[in-house]
């Protein structure tokens, strides 16, 4: 937290956390995505589903969606906007059992015809946490750049992509492991302090026993 | 980010740096920037705050229906009513609705420190910056100040209705804004504490309490409330009287009363004013 989330951000009312939050899980899940999105299922679970319409919750994550920042007064718009970009949506209510009162979850087809799921909660103040990527339990908050790298669960592989980073001079803010279960697919959720390179990511993905590298940037 | 509002004060005391400065320097730390960039970023606030309170359409109401036009009858009344309020408390009134409103109306708006308490601060700020004619750089050093005792507040207890009710909210916006306006009076750091002990003092064990869980009844018309108790307690303050409590034993107490409530008053929309005959009518509505 900075003096920046006391006074800030400029953001479309009326929530940061039903509005503005909402506006953030759009704008990180079509990044996570990665190509353009051609159709979304948008599931709302808790307080969203409950006081979502009111908040203009629904009408928010379509904005993310479609690359809006949080304070575009088109956001109010955003369903007319999308139907013209061509991108087909549906929204709907979900019970996500235990989750975070304010959680959203993203399922994206992109034009390529790969699939992408979001599972995102809204903290409050604008701030969110990706809580689900593809199934995967993993904990991160957009704020920086963010590498998740999928890999097999085996000795070595956390010292190789780290010293990659390392030799770029990349520095690591948080680094989270998961795993599915032992010696099978594991993921590596590593925020840093500076943008990594669309060569770095490459060079990272073509690693043996690393099936898939998914690159984050805020900016 | 600082633990105490006293840590900040001495510091003034100390070193002879004003309040503002001293978390504006804090921020260029903490975040890596420049000084130049730091205030940039801080003007950039107050210019938007200034746009939501000016850009206010009084014909546009919230989705809900509940909320819009009420700045509007308020400036009807202030130029043509008998209004017992002067010039300047009434345009803190109405400043208020008009960014609150404005926020329930999805216009674009400075959470500060939440979209729920967004029109307390701009509406201080905007109508001393009328009064006085202060510049922009003036009135962004005192948003400094604001965020400074924000920024406390949040370390020691909470800005979140759901976490600590809407003093949470209501009352730390008001806090903040008593300090800014203090600053902007010219009254010192240890004033600006007093100020903002004054103003949540006042306003705690204030319930979070939406009806049908929206950011529109009561909390439009609590931004003016807290508003006009920034005022108040920044006026007392500069008239020397002091409050008894210092600051941040007065944050705590908020964090601590945030404790003790009841899971109905924070944000959920199930109790208070949401839960009258009323509140529920308009939640079925809805």
């Amino acid at each position: 937290m900075n003096i920046f989330d006391i006074i800030g951000p400029v953001m479309v009312g009326p929530s940061s956390s039903h509005t503005a939050g909402a506006v953030k899980i759009g704008n990180v899940s079509s990044k996570l995505m990665g190509e353009k999105i051609q159709s979304v299922d948008i599931f709302l679970h808790g307080s969203f589903a409950k006081t979502g319409k009111g908040h203009g919750t629904d009408k928010a994550l379509v904005a993310g969606l479609i690359g809006m920042p949080c304070d575009d007064i088109r956001i109010p718009n955003s369903f007319e906007i999308a139907e013209e970009e061509g991108l087909k949506f549906t929204i709907s209510n979900v019970d996500l059992g235990d989750a975070h009162p304010n959680t959203a979850k993203v399922v994206m087809h992109g034009v390529s015809g790969n699939q992408v799921e979001v599972v995102a909660a809204s903290l409050g103040g604008g701030r969110i946490e990706v809580c689900g990527l593809d199934g995967v339990t993993v904990s991160f908050s957009g704020e920086c750049p963010t590498l998740i790298v999928h890999n097999v669960d085996q000795p070595g592989y956390i010292t190789e992509v780290t010293s990659v980073l390392g030799k770029q001079g990349i520095n690591i803010a948080t680094m989270q492991l998961y795993r599915k279960n032992r010696g099978g697919e594991a993921v590596m959720v590593i925020e840093c302090d500076d943008e990594i390179s669309h060569e770095t990511v490459e060079s990272l993905s073509k690693l043996e026993g690393i099936m898939k590298v998914s690159y984050y940037s805020p900016n | 980010m600082f633990e105490s509002i006293e840590e900040i004060c001495e510091k003034e005391i100390n070193t002879g740096k004003p309040f503002w400065k001293i978390v504006q320097e804090d921020d260029c730390r903490e975040r890596a920037v420049s000084e130049e960039e730091s205030f940039e970023t801080m003007k950039k606030m107050y210019i938007a705050m200034k746009e939501s309170a000016l850009n206010y359409d009084s014909h546009i109401r919230s989705n809900s229906g509940l909320v819009g036009g009420e700045a509007g009858m308020l400036r009807q009344y202030l130029d043509n009513g008998k209004p017992l309020v002067g010039e300047f408390t009434g345009r803190v009134m109405e400043l208020a609705l008009r960014v609150a409103e404005g926020n329930a109306c999805m216009k674009r708006i400075v959470a500060a420190p939440t979209a729920g308490s967004c029109g307390v601060v701009p509406a201080v700020f905007i109508a001393t910056q009328e009064k006085l004619g202060l510049s922009d750089d003036k009135m962004t050093e005192a948003l400094f100040v604001a965020a400074g005792v924000g920024a406390v507040i949040a370390k020691r207890a909470s800005l979140a209705g759901a976490e600590g009710g809407c003093q949470a909210e209501i009352g730390s916006a008001s806090s903040m804004a008593a300090a800014g306006l203090v600053y902007l009076q010219g009254g010192s750091g240890t004033q600006s504490a007093n100020a903002a002990a004054l103003a949540l003092k006042n306003l705690l064990g204030l319930a979070c309490d939406p009806v049908a869980g929206l950011v529109e009844v009561p909390c439009v018309k609590r931004n003016v409330c807290g508003a006009m108790n920034a005022v108040t307690s920044a006026e007392l303050t500069m008239a020397g009287i002091e409050s008894r409590i210092p600051a941040d034993e007065v944050f705590d107490a908020m964090s601590s009363i945030g404790k003790n409530m009841n899971l109905d008053i924070k944000e959920t929309g199930n109790g208070g004013v949401a839960a009258t005959p009323t509140g529920e009518r308009i939640k079925e509505s809805i």
